[in-house]
């Protein structure tokens, strides 16, 4: 038998089909290259969706505001490349900071209460950001914030129309940002987030900081989202109020639930399977894939998750 | 400013009775369902659809629009929400807005996506002004309509759950299912019935806010906020807890949009944030309560 210290290695070791997996990412908008813009969205989407990961499946925080940060990721990205400075890097890490800030600020409000308050408070947090960039002038208004010209990636690549250049871009920042994620949640602090997940009390009562640890978190969580923003700015020079919509939050914790919580790769998963679907969908019925989206998210809830992606369990009696 | 006051009265009154099916359930039988306003909606056409085609009249549309919706709650209670209710949270939160999306896209497809109108009745559209210069007050009769009907509906209901052997019934289901079952009470049928006459509500809401808010296929999606805001605010342990916070969050938002134009919504949700944070279980909460 393993002793305890070797099998939390063994959890944590990069597996066999791990590096297959991103090599075969980053050579996809080169064996696809017609299809590299939705490479491209996809890659931003999953990346948006570990972050979610972060503090929906690693310390249970609910949050149907998530978008808040992407968005500010995107109009601070969107808005640094207009007035300061257009590289691409530099813009990336000033939204990341932005957003990160920003995460900092709200993880006071997500402290106390119930699930539904934080439901109510991460949404209110996301609708007065759009409320703002509705209104500011500095933001564009309801019409956007055009004009952003983005300068050539490292000096050399520039951004092409086809998206090749933003999709290795994007595919390129979920990789080191995955990485990282992955080294966190599985460092000693991603086990005490766990902890206080599972029992918040118990963690408390084993000294675990739970109020320091959560606003860690969601901090982190939120500077990851900001760089998802960044890179949809980036990648498609343009910022709109929609980037807070309240869709996009739902969507989000939607895909993640397909995929998965808990598990980085569920985000990642849901990503590619969401996207695939919305674009298979609505190239079907462009203005009723909601309604198909909606039965297919029913049909999960009814069915379980667990059960859906087993269908050999479908038939032969429940055991008690 | 005495009709900024009214007028923030009325609205709050109907996103009370909006809402106030939403806190039953997710108060007393811990369901967030937030497919509450696909039901509002659904209210809201029935009573277009009926004026509209076949000419009848409003008054006996709002009772019409009320027992559908009921029995369509009723229906889906039994069919598609009861597995849910030992589900968690999140997944009842997905389950539901899965349910939204449906409606709204089935509603497009059926009823076109345009904004539909409602014809008040001749006595409802006037329009009724009382004292002077500043402090006037400009009383719409369809808003004193709403405010009447509201304040009936208030009151009934808070007697048939303080005061009624039914409302004692439900009040023992929430706080202990199994103990209930045991004391004789069909826990099963007692939900039915609140989720049934909740869903109701949201109908008439949805009927009667028609003519106010506006009836279209998103109606779901842009007023859900709303009324998760008053349960959120004002606790789900009680009926007055919500009225309040609905007769509240209605004054702010008139009087927002009235004073700054611009920042009207942005006034509810920095209220409701504030408070949230402040007493997260919500305004007014019962002593002693279960958590």
């Amino acid at each position: 038998m393993k002793n305890a210290t070797q099998a939390l290695h063994d959890l944590q070791r990069w597996k066999i089909w791990e590096p297959a997996l991103w090599l075969l990412a980053l050579a996809s908008p080169w064996l696809l290259g017609d299809h590299a813009l939705i490479i491209n969205e996809i890659a931003i989407v999953a990346l948006f969706a570990v972050s979610l990961d972060l503090i929906l499946g690693y310390a249970g925080i609910v949050s149907l505001g998530h978008a808040a940060f992407f968005g500010m990721g995107a109009y601070a990205a969107a808005l640094f490349a207009k007035l300061v400075m257009p590289d691409p890097l530099v813009g990336l890490a000033f939204a990341t900071v932005v957003a990160t800030l920003l995460g900092a600020v709200c993880s006071l409000t997500i402290m106390r209460g119930t699930d539904l308050t934080r439901l109510m408070v991460t949404m209110g947090v996301a609708m007065i950001l759009m409320e703002l960039a509705n209104k500011l002038d500095i933001t564009g208004g309801a019409d956007g914030l055009q004009g952003v010209v983005m300068g050539p990636l490292l000096g050399r690549f520039e951004f092409d129309l086809y998206g090749r250049t933003a999709a290795w871009y994007s595919i390129t920042v979920l990789l080191v940002l995955f990485v990282l994620a992955r080294r966190l949640v599985h460092s000693p602090l991603g086990g005490t987030l766990k902890a206080l997940r599972d029992n918040r009390l118990r963690a408390m009562a084993i000294g675990i900081p739970v109020t320091a640890r959560l606003a860690l978190i969601y901090t982190i969580a939120a500077g990851v989202a900001g760089a998802a923003g960044a890179l949809l700015a980036q990648t498609t020079s343009f910022a709109s109020v929609d980037v807070f919509a309240f869709d996009r939050s739902a969507d989000l914790m939607l895909l993640l639930v397909i995929g998965g919580t808990g598990w980085l790769y569920g985000g990642v998963a849901g990503a590619i399977v969401f996207k695939l679907l919305q674009d298979w969908i609505s190239s079907i019925t462009p203005q009723y894939w909601t309604f198909w989206i909606g039965l297919f998210l029913v049909a999960l809830m009814l069915i379980g998750r667990e059960r859906l992606t087993r269908p050999w369990t479908w038939f032969g009696g429940q055991k008690k | 400013m005495l009709t900024i006051l009214f007028d923030g009265i009325a609205y709050g009154m109907l996103l009370f009775i909006l809402a106030v099916g939403l806190s039953v359930t997710m108060g007393l039988m811990n369901f967030i369902n937030l497919a509450h306003g696909a039901f509002a909606m659904v209210g809201g056409y029935i009573t277009v659809l009926l004026m509209q085609r076949y000419d009848v009249p409003f008054l006996l549309c709002l009772p019409v629009a009320f027992l559908g919706v009921a029995l369509l709650g009723a229906v889906l209670e039994r069919t598609l929400y009861r597995p849910m209710y030992s589900k968690p949270h999140l997944d009842q939160v997905l389950f539901s807005i899965g349910l939204t999306f449906m409606a709204v896209a089935a509603m497009d497809y059926f009823m076109t996506s345009s904004q539909q109108i409602i014809q008040l009745p001749e006595w409802l559209k006037g329009r009724t002004e009382i004292g002077q210069g500043h402090w006037m007050l400009g009383m719409g009769h369809y808003r004193l309509f709403i405010i009447a009907i509201c304040a009936a509906l208030t009151v009934g209901l808070q007697y048939i759950l303080a005061r009624t052997r039914f409302g004692s019934r439900l009040r023992a289901s929430v706080d202990d299912q199994r103990v209930a079952a045991g004391l004789g009470i069909n826990v099963n049928v007692v939900f039915l019935l609140t989720f049934a006459v909740g869903s109701g509500l949201a109908g008439l809401g949805g009927a009667l806010g028609a003519e106010v808010l506006g009836m279209d296929p998103s109606f779901p999606l842009k007023n859900m906020i709303y009324f998760l805001i008053v349960v959120a605010v004002g606790g789900t342990s009680s009926i007055t807890g919500p009225l309040l916070a609905a007769l509240l969050l209605g004054i702010a938002d008139v009087a927002g949009k009235y004073f700054i134009p611009g920042f009207g919504a942005f006034i509810v949700y920095f209220l409701m944030i504030v408070i949230l944070i402040w007493r997260p279980q919500g305004l007014f909460v019962r002593k002693g309560g279960k958590a």
